[in-house]
């Protein structure tokens, strides 16, 4: 019973030891203020690894990820602000690199696109409301005497 | 009559966006460099052959020159580097290296053994210079003009065709043809 029960302690050791050595494995970083250190996480969850492009610089192993996450703790070190973090790497890779896409004039039509159709649509709409309107209104006239001859 | 105009102006609309797209279809999956119209980043890293030497991007003012970023651990860079050599000895412009995050002794020993196409290279071991040049994954050769500017970039091997359809005609322009 006691070596069952050992077994059972030794396997939770090792999965919750394995677990946590695969989270730091990917990013160990500490930054020395805990409200630095939580927009180091925030900042580094939304931009992109160039290299495994569905991961984030955060969740990615590769060797550059690790570049750019060294780039975003010297920079927030340096005291940048998050916008000024976001502007530095997009001059270098593009807003590719951003999760969150930034409004610009070149993708406007990407953020226009959904209101566009909605109206119309609306407009559509309402001209087949309305000329069905008029057709109800005619037909519920009376009808007149034949006037034909 | 006005019946068909609305239709009509959809199917347009539509094949427009779509022949934009098919347009655009061999740029997909390579991600457009910001750094194009823009200044090249300057740098200042130690030389991979002259250890005493420094290899400044402001010396390579005033003249084309194309820089490749490569490492000994790239697959690639070992399929395009015929191609460098030739452009090595092609001559019209100078061929500038970015040794990336690499080892100084491997990188000498693959310059000996498949020959050195570059005017100079830089050795880059942080990689941080490969940053600023927005670099995501070698082999990347950029064209630079005689301001400073970046004009192209190219991801993946140098190849051939890339080297006379949109290097040269961007370095030396063809007389316009007059009929």
């Amino acid at each position: 019973m006691t070596g069952r029960a050992a077994l059972v302690a030794l396997l939770t050791g090792c999965v919750a030891f394995g677990v946590t050595s695969l989270c730091r494995a990917v990013d160990p970083t500490q930054l020395p203020d805990p409200a630095l250190q939580a927009r180091y996480v925030a900042l580094t969850h939304e931009l992109r690894c160039m290299q495994c492009q569905n991961e984030s610089l955060a969740d990615s192993p590769v060797d550059l990820a690790a570049d750019l996450r060294h780039q975003v703790r010297d920079l927030l070190l340096a005291g940048k602000s998050d916008a000024e973090v976001r502007s530095w790497m997009a001059a270098r890779y593009g807003d590719f690199i951003l999760f969150r896409p930034r409004y610009s004039l070149r993708n406007a039509w990407l953020w226009g696109a959904p209101v566009a159709l909605l109206l119309v649509g609306a407009l559509v709409s309402w001209r087949v409301v309305r000329s069905r309107t008029t057709l109800l209104a005619a037909d519920s006239e009376p009808v007149e005497e034949d006037t034909r001859s | 009559m006005n019946r068909f105009l609305l239709p009509l102006g959809i199917f347009v609309l539509l094949a427009a966006v779509l022949a934009i797209g098919i347009r655009h279809a061999p740029e997909k999956g390579v991600i457009a460099s910001p750094l194009i119209g823009k200044p090249a980043p300057s740098f200042a890293l130690p030389s991979l052959t002259d250890p005493a030497r420094v290899v400044r991007s402001e010396e390579l003012r005033g003249h084309w020159y194309l820089f490749n970023v490569w490492g000994t651990w790239c697959v690639e860079c070992r399929a395009e580097h015929d191609m460098l050599l030739q452009v090595g000895k092609a001559g019209v412009l100078p061929l500038i290296g970015l040794d990336w995050k690499d080892d100084d002794a491997q990188a000498l020993a693959w310059l000996a053994q498949l020959g050195n196409p570059y005017q100079a290279v830089a050795v880059d071991r942080s990689g941080r210079v490969a940053i600023d040049w927005g670099v995501y994954g070698a082999p990347e050769t950029f064209l630079v003009n005689p301001q400073g500017v970046v004009v192209y970039k190219h991801v993946g091997a140098l190849t051939r065709e890339t080297w006379t359809r949109e290097i040269l005609p961007r370095v030396a322009p063809l007389p316009a043809t007059r009929s």
